[in-house]
C-alpha cells in the first residue's frame, strides 16, 4: 500500500456526485425547516409559561393563550381539538398533541422522516442526532418530563436543535445540500420570530393595556427571552424595555442570529450560493425576491413599520417569505410536478 | 439476570440437532473453544451492558425494518444475538467454491434459457417447467446483456443438516436483502468485543460495498465512460430500506425512487437541481413486476414508465436483470445439480435438500401420501409465505393444502424436514439452542466475489425453524476465522 494514488484518484472522477437531486434537494429543506420549527415551538411555550409566573392573577388564561395560537394561525385545528385555550390545552396541543402537523412531536417525526430519505447526503452524526431527538420525543420519558418539569422538557428539545446545526456545520460539506438545509433553517427562523412579535400585538390588543406599563416591560421582555435575545438587547440598548427598541432588534439588526435581517442576509447569501450568481445581481426568481427583501430591510426604520402598523408590517413579510421558499421550489424542484 | 456465564453454559442442551458450538454436551468444537472461555468469564451484569450497547447502537442508528400491519410505530430493529456463528476457513472454502459453482452454472442456464434453450432441447429440464415460471420473461428472448450477466448479486441460503453437511435451500436470484446486517453487525460486534476479535484472525467484510460498486460499474452500457450509478427503491415505507440507504451511502451513489427518474429518448435520466442528467446502471431494489408501469403492473407507482424500453434499446444496465426469477423459481431449484453437470461438467460441490415436485405425478403421490412429514413450499414466494410445516400442520390445513396442490401442482414442491443446525443463543435469562441458517452473498460481475460467512439467521422461538425477520427471527455476526488449533 506504500506509495502511489489512492484507488479513488486512480479511477479518474471522484465517486460522490455533483449534482443534487432536486427531491433531495426539498427533503433536506423541510428536515431543516421542521427541526426548527420545533425548536421555535420550545421557546414560544417556555417563555409563556414563564411568564405566566411572572404575572400571576394579573392576565387571565384565556387572553394570554388564545393570541399564542393566534400568531401561529392554528386557530381552526386548535378549536375542533380543544375547547378553551389555557396552559394545560395549549401546552400539549404544541409539544405531543400527533394531530397538530406543527407539534413539537409532529415537526421532529417529519424532520426524521426526510431525514430518512437523505440519508447517503447527510451525515451519519447528523443522523444519529435527528434519530435521537425523534425518540425522545416519542418517549415515556418525554411525557413523564413534560408533566414534571415542564423547562426541562423544551430545553432538551432547544438544544437538540443547536446541537443538530451544530453537528450539521460541523460534520456535513458545505455543498449545494447544505445551502439548502440553510435555507429551510433561515426562513422558518424569519418567519418565527416575526411571528413572536407578532404575539405581542395579539396579547396588547384585547387589554389595552396602556404602553409602558410593568406588566408591558415584562411581555416585552418574554418576546426577547425567547429568542435568546435579552442579553444581546440589553447590551445594545441600556436602560428600559421599550416595544419600538424590541422591535427595532429583532426586525432589523445586521448580526444578531435570530433578527429577520439577518435571517434574510444570510439566505439570500445562500441562494446564490447554490446558483453561483454574484450576490450583487440576481439568476432566479427567488434570488430576486430575497435579494429585494434584503435591501427593503437594509432601509427600512423601525418608525416606517410602526407608521405603516407592526402587525401589517409582519403579515407582509411573512407574506414575502413564503414567496420566496415558493421561488425556490419552482427554481429547483420544478420537475418533480412537471410530468 | 445473576446467574453465572459459566453456569449458562453449562447447562445448555445440544439435544437431538447439529449444534455449531458443541460437538457433546459441555464439549466445545475447537474453533469455538476460545470465544467459550471468553463468554464463561464474562460478568452477567457487563454481559447485561453490552446487550443494551449492541441494542441502543442499533436503535440510534436507525437500523431497523418495516413491520407491515403494525401500528406500534412500524419500524423495529432487527433482534440481535451476541454469541457469534464461526466457520473454520477450511470449511468456508468448501462452501466458496460450491457457491461459486453454483452462481455460474445459474448465469449460464439463464443465457441459455433466454437465448437458445439447448438444455430445454436436450430434454435436461422438461420445457413446461420453464413456460409456466412465473417469473420467466419470454419477452427478452434473445435479448443480450453486457458481459451476458443476469445474477449480478445472490443471496443462496444455506442451512445444515443432521451430519453437519451444508445444503442449498433456496437461491434468492431477483433482489436478495440482508447484506446491510452483515456489516452492521460486524461493526456493533467489533465495538463490543473488541477483545474477541484480537483472539481470532476474523476475515473482514467491509469491502463488499466497495465490491458491490466495482460490479456495477462493470455492467454499465459500453459506451457509458465513467458511469452514474444509482439504486432504485420503492421509498421509506419498504421493509428493506435501511439497506437501500446504507447501501447507496457506503458506495457513495445516489438513492433514487421512480418519480426522480424519467425516460426520454430511450435514455434515463434524474431529476436534479441543475436539470436532468444522464443516468448508466441502476441497482434495482424492485421486483420486475413494478419496474415499468408501461410494460409489466400498470398500477405500479414506484417504477419509471419507458425504462424497459431504455433497457431494451442497452442504454440502461440493470442489477439485476430483469427476468432472473425463473432460476429461483423452487420448482426450477430441483435442477440445478442437473445444471451444473449440464454446463460444467462437474458434479456439484453443494447439494439440494432433496425435493420432490407436485408436477411430477410420482413425486405427487409421494407428496400426497406423506404431507405430515414433508415442507411444502410455493414456488414462487418468499420471506417465509405459503409454506406448509407439515408436522407442525392442523387436519384441516393438511387437507387444505392438499387441495391447493392437486389443484395446481406445477406451483408446488414438498421437502423432507431437515433438522437444521443449532447455535447457542440468549433467550431471555438463559443461553438456549436455537435453529440458524446462513445466507452468503455471492456478487458476479468481472469475477465472482463472495462475502466471507455471510447472515447467519436465527429462528428465536422456541422449536421454530423459521428465520425470516418479519416472522420472529434474529441474526448474528458470522466469522470466517483462519484455524491454528487443528482440525475437529
Amino acid at each position: 500500500m506504500a506509495g502511489g494514488a489512492p484507488k479513488a484518484f486512480a479511477s479518474g472522477r471522484p465517486l460522490a456526485l455533483q449534482d443534487m437531486l432536486s427531491r433531495v434537494a426539498d427533503s433536506l429543506y423541510w428536515m431543516s425547516r421542521y427541526i426548527e420549527r420545533a425548536e421555535n415551538d420550545a421557546r414560544i411555550l417556555d417563555v409563556n409559561l414563564q411568564l405566566l409566573l411572572d404575572l400571576g392573577s394579573e392576565v387571565d388564561a384565556m387572553q394570554h393563550w388564545a393570541p399564542v395560537i393566534a400568531s401561529l394561525e392554528e386557530t381552526d385545528l386548535f378549536d375542533s381539538l380543544y375547547e378553551a385555550a389555557d396552559e394545560r390545552s395549549v401546552t400539549e396541543f404544541l409539544t405531543l398533541q400527533k394531530d397538530n402537523p406543527n407539534s413539537i412531536f409532529s415537526c421532529l417525526t417529519l424532520a426524521r422522516e426526510n431525514a430518512r430519505t437523505t440519508r447517503e447526503q447527510i451525515s451519519s452524526e447528523m443522523w444519529e442526532q435527528i434519530n435521537r431527538l425523534y425518540l425522545f420525543v416519542q418517549s415515556e420519558e418525554a411525557k413523564q418530563l413534560l408533566a414534571s418539569s415542564p423547562h426541562e422538557f423544551f430545553v432538551r428539545v432547544i438544544i437538540g436543535s443547536h446541537l443538530f446545526q451544530g453537528i450539521t456545520d460541523a460534520t456535513m460539506t458545505h455543498g449545494e445540500g447544505w445551502d439548502f438545509i440553510r435555507i429551510g433553517r433561515l426562513l422558518e427562523r424569519a418567519d418565527s420570530t416575526s411571528r413572536i412579535l407578532d404575539v405581542k400585538y395579539h396579547i396588547l390588543l384585547p387589554s389595552g393595556e396602556q404602553v409602558g406599563g410593568n406588566v408591558d416591560t415584562i411581555q416585552w421582555m418574554a418576546v426577547l427571552k425567547s429568542v435568546s435575545a435579552m442579553e444581546a438587547y440589553c447590551k445594545l440598548y441600556v436602560g428600559q424595555v421599550a416595544p419600538w427598541k424590541v422591535a427595532e432588534f429583532l426586525i432589523t439588526h445586521r448580526e444578531f442570529p435570530r433578527s429577520i435581517r439577518y435571517c434574510v442576509d444570510s439566505l439570500d447569501t445562500a441562494l446564490h450560493s447554490i446558483s453561483g450568481v454574484d450576490e450583487s445581481r440576481y439568476g432566479n426568481e427567488a434570488e430576486r425576491l430575497s435579494g429585494r427583501l434584503r435591501s427593503d430591510l437594509d432601509y427600512v426604520t423601525i418608525g416606517e413599520i410602526f407608521d405603516s402598523g407592526l402587525h401589517e408590517y409582519l403579515t407582509m413579510t411573512q407574506e414575502r417569505l413564503l414567496e420566496v421558499g415558493d421561488a425556490m421550489y419552482a427554481t429547483y424542484c420544478a420537475s418533480l410536478t412537471a410530468s | 439476570m445473576n446467574i453465572p456465564m459459566s453456569d449458562l453454559f453449562s447447562q445448555y442442551k445440544v439435544d437431538d440437532f447439529f449444534d455449531e458450538m458443541f460437538s457433546a454436551p459441555g464439549a466445545a468444537r475447537p474453533h469455538y473453544s476460545r470465544l467459550l472461555a471468553a463468554f464463561k468469564e464474562m460478568r452477567p451484569a457487563d454481559f447485561e451492558r453490552k446487550r443494551d450497547l449492541a441494542a441502543t447502537s442499533f436503535l440510534s442508528q436507525g437500523v431497523t425494518f418495516t413491520v407491515y400491519n403494525d401500528d406500534q410505530g412500524t419500524e423495529r430493529i432487527f433482534p440481535f444475538d451476541l454469541i457469534p456463528r464461526i466457520i473454520p476457513a477450511a470449511e468456508w472454502e468448501t462452501i466458496e467454491r460450491g457457491l461459486e459453482q453454483r452462481i455460474t452454472a445459474l448465469n449460464l442456464f439463464l443465457h441459455d434459457i433466454y437465448h437458445g434453450q439447448t438444455i430445454l432441447r436436450d430434454g435436461v429440464i422438461p420445457k413446461q417447467i420453464i413456460w409456466e415460471a412465473a417469473h420467466f420473461r419470454p419477452e427478452f428472448m434473445h435479448f443480450d446483456l453486457p458481459h451476458n450477466i443476469y445474477i449480478h448479486i445472490c443471496g443462496t441460503d444455506l442451512i445444515r443438516d443432521r451430519d453437519g453437511n451444508y445444503l442449498v435451500l433456496e437461491d434468492n436470484a431477483r433482489c436478495p436483502s440482508g447484506v446491510s446486517y452483515v456489516l452492521e453487525n460486524r461493526q456493533a460486534m467489533k465495538r463490543i468485543f473488541p477483545g474477541l476479535f484480537s483472539e481470532y484472525r476474523v476475515r473482514p467484510v467491509e469491502d463488499y460495498t466497495q465490491e458491490l460498486l466495482n460490479v456495477l460499474r462493470y455492467i454499465a452500457p459500453l459506451d457509458a465512460g465513467e458511469p452514474t450509478v444509482v439504486l432504485l427503491t420503492p421509498g421509506i415505507y419498504n421493509s428493506a430500506y435501511y439497506e437501500h440507504s446504507f447501501l447507496a451511502r457506503s458506495m457513495g451513489i445516489e438513492i433514487v425512487e421512480g418519480r426522480d427518474l424519467v425516460e426520454q429518448d430511450s435514455t434515463v435520466f434524474m431529476r436534479t437541481t441543475k436539470g436532468l442528467r444522464r443516468v448508466d446502471v441502476i441497482y434495482r431494489r424492485i421486483n420486475d413486476d413494478f419496474l415499468d408501469p408501461r410494460v409489466f403492473r400498470k398500477d405500479s407507482g414506484l417504477g419509471v414508465p419507458g425504462l424497459v424500453e431504455a433497457y431494451r434499446r442497452g442504454n440502461i444496465s440493470l442489477a439485476n436483470s430483469i427476468g432472473t426469477g425463473v432460476a429461483d423459481d423452487k420448482v426450477v431449484y430441483h435442477f440445478v445439480p442437473k445444471m451444473i453437470r449440464y454446463y460444467l461438467d462437474q458434479d456439484p460441490i453443494l447439494a439440494n435438500v432433496p425435493t420432490y415436485l407436485a408436477a411430477q405425478p410420482d413425486d405427487l403421490n409421494y407428496i400426497l401420501d406423506h404431507l405430515p412429514e414433508l415442507v411444502v413450499k410455493a414456488a414462487n414466494e418468499s420471506g417465509g409465505y405459503g409454506m406448509l410445516i407439515g408436522s407442525q400442520a392442523s387436519t384441516a390445513e393438511l387437507s387444505d393444502f392438499a387441495g391447493r396442490i392437486q389443484r395446481e401442482p406445477r406451483n408446488y414442491i414438498a421437502q423432507p424436514i431437515v433438522a437444521f443446525s443449532r447455535s447457542p443463543s440468549f433467550c431471555e435469562d438463559s443461553i438456549k439452542g436455537r435453529h440458524v441458517d446462513l445466507r452468503p452473498y455471492i456478487l458476479f460481475g468481472e469475477k465472482v466475489t463472495i462475502i466471507p460467512g455471510g447472515l447467519t439467521r436465527v429462528a428465536l422461538r422456541e422449536g421454530s425453524m423459521v428465520v425470516n425477520s418479519s416472522q420472529g427471527g434474529g441474526s448474528k455476526d458470522t466469522w470466517v476465522v483462519e484455524e491454528e488449533g487443528g482440525a475437529e
